[in-house]
């Protein structure tokens, strides 16, 4: 097929290299944050971790899942993914459902949605709507404002589209509801783009930490990843200042680092399994002829 | 078949939602034109019509973060661009499939890491007694580098953690169109004796040319957009002067000092002019690559 040449096989093996370590770059700071977690507080003070666990044991483990704030947190994070994921995919795919068909209004209607995308109130009208309707310090403010997305509307309506209409006016001779046509038919076919965008909000939710911090004045009633940002990045500011820590402050990364090994798991695991669909979803829903 | 009221039923739900939590919120622009105060609300607060504007422009810090704004997202853009382009024909010239999706699956990972997890992760990997310059001392045996409290290094290092995190997921759609691309083509250029560079200058480039018109376009819109989320969790004080962005700037004056009528305004300013950035990138993108959003 290609020219053997010298020069292209010298470029192969420079090539393979850089792909490979760019690979590795894109993962070894989890292992690295992984051999933290696992590893004794003489062995970080010491700086002599990488990527394997040194002086080996799971005490920052044990310390995080007895951490009732940590388990709390984590309680309120697969909630609101839950309830968020569910709530969104309703009105996404009832709403993409509709507007993938012709009908009068149909543009006006869309434009309606798209606008969204292009201009928003900002944050300080939206703090003051969500405290105006009562929904500051409850699940509702960190699951309903984000409810609706324009983007993952137009990757929905567009796969919808791609569906023959053929084999909807036939489900419709033989007598099926919009209901059963939506679940029966345009569900399974669409199934990579519904996967995309619930993997999308899934992942948005689960990552999510501002509104946890702007919504929720206890943290206590933090999500997980609220509750990281405070104990991660707020208390590591403090600590960056005087670098040269004290051993009591090292033991803390081991904690730190298992906290934010734990809360990425779930993503770790779902991700290569969802990966297929994504790459096809976001293909499909991209690039259009 | 021609009964068209379920579709209109389908959509209120997103009609209700999009009515109280995207347009309700565009009622309280209105408080960018107030001296607001929260005990009285919009309707009672004293109007003052553009003060709040005029501020943006007096107060260096705000100026100030405007600038970091449009370096840091410039910066990001630019490179935001290049790098996934040529990742990705690096990574369509490796043969092996079973190393090509290893390296895919890994490079995409980042992507769905919170920028809180990054900045945890950066925030140990980049201390002063952290990973890099561990090795950086041992091999230069300079002194460490302050990459997050350094004003002359936190652009840098935002951008670069930007790309890090975002490239693998960027090249998604260039690998894609590489795979699109007729072979017939390679095999055409092969026989006129194209060398494999040259099969890429003049056959897999202008092959992606429209994608790349596409994606860079559409990038306009975010000119403004520097990322809130991984500047919050990055920045600190030292770093102010180069890492303040609007959005940061606006949730510290405002939330945190209570001008909320003058964070307000700092963020209608934004959205006004982003608004008006992505119209017009998404015309070009229509008028150069025939894109349409729907």
């Amino acid at each position: 097929m290609y020219h053997k040449t010298t020069g292209y096989r010298v470029f192969s093996y420079f090539n393979y290299a850089f792909m490979i370590l760019a690979g590795l770059a894109c993962f070894l700071p989890l292992l690295h944050l992984l051999a933290q977690s696992l590893s004794s507080k003489a062995a970080i003070s010491g700086n002599m971790v990488s990527f394997w666990p040194v002086g080996f044991n799971v005490d920052a483990y044990i310390k995080t899942f007895n951490n009732s704030n940590f388990n709390g947190a984590m309680l309120t994070s697969i909630t609101r993914t839950v309830l968020g994921t569910t709530i969104s995919m309703f009105i996404l795919i009832c709403a993409g459902y509709a507007l993938s068909k012709e009908f009068r209004g149909r543009n006006v209607l869309m434009w309606f949605f798209i606008f969204t995308m292009l201009f928003s109130g900002g944050l300080i009208p939206s703090y003051i709507l969500i405290t105006a309707l009562g929904l500051k310090d409850t699940i509702w403010a960190l699951v309903l404002p984000g409810a609706f997305g324009a983007y993952n509307l137009i990757l929905l309506v567009n796969f919808f589209k791609t569906i023959p209409k053929a084999l909807e006016e036939a489900a419709f001779i033989d007598g099926a509801s919009f209901f059963v046509i939506l679940s029966k038919i345009y569900l399974p076919l669409s199934l990579p783009g519904i996967a995309t965008v619930s993997l999308f909000i899934m992942v948005g939710h689960w990552n999510s930490w501002f509104d946890g911090i702007l919504y929720m004045s206890d943290a206590s009633k933090y999500p997980l990843a609220s509750f990281l940002q405070t104990v991660v990045v707020q208390s590591n500011m403090q600590n960056m200042a005087m670098s040269q820590s004290e051993v009591a402050a090292m033991s803390e990364q081991s904690i730190k680092a298992a906290q934010i090994f734990v809360s990425t798991l779930p993503i770790i695991l779902v991700y290569p399994f969802l990966q297929r669909y994504f790459v096809k979803g976001i293909v499909l829903g991209a690039v259009k002829e | 078949m021609k009964k068209s009221w379920p579709l209109y039923v389908l959509c209120i739900p997103a009609f209700v939602f999009v009515c109280i939590f995207s347009y309700g919120p565009m009622v309280g622009l209105l408080m960018a034109f107030q001296d607001y105060k929260p005990w009285l609300g919009i309707t009672g607060s004293r109007w003052i019509g553009l003060d709040n504007f005029e501020r943006i422009f007096q107060y260096k810090e705000a100026t100030q973060a405007i600038v970091n704004t449009l370096i840091i997202a410039v910066s990001k853009i630019i490179v935001g661009i290049i790098v996934p382009i040529v990742m990705a024909i690096l990574l369509s010239e490796i043969r092996n499939m079973g190393i090509k999706k290893s390296v895919q699956t890994l490079v995409y990972l980042p992507h769905f890491l919170s920028w809180v997890t990054v900045a945890g992760l950066m925030i140990d990997i980049l201390g002063l007694d952290g990973g890099i310059n561990h090795i950086l001392t041992q091999i230069f045996g300079n002194d460490p580098i302050y990459f997050l409290g350094d004003p002359d290094l936190f652009r840098f290092t935002v951008v670069i953690s930007d790309v890090w995190k975002s490239f693998g997921f960027g090249m998604i759609v260039y690998l894609a169109t590489i795979a699109g691309i007729n072979p017939s083509y390679y095999e055409a250029a092969e026989i006129d004796g194209a060398t494999r560079r040259q099969q890429i200058r003049y056959v897999t480039l202008p092959s992606m040319l429209p994608m790349i018109i596409v994606i860079s376009t559409l990038s306009l819109g975010n000119i403004l957009d520097a990322g809130f989320d991984q500047v919050f969790n990055l920045y600190n004080p030292l770093v102010y002067s180069t890492g303040d962005i609007i959005d940061t700037y606006v949730y510290r004056s405002s939330l945190l000092n209570g001008q909320y009528g003058f964070g307000t305004a700092v963020g209608l300013f934004k959205s006004g002019i982003s608004l008006i950035l992505i119209v017009v990138s998404y015309r070009l993108a229509y008028k150069y690559a025939n894109y349409k959003i729907f």
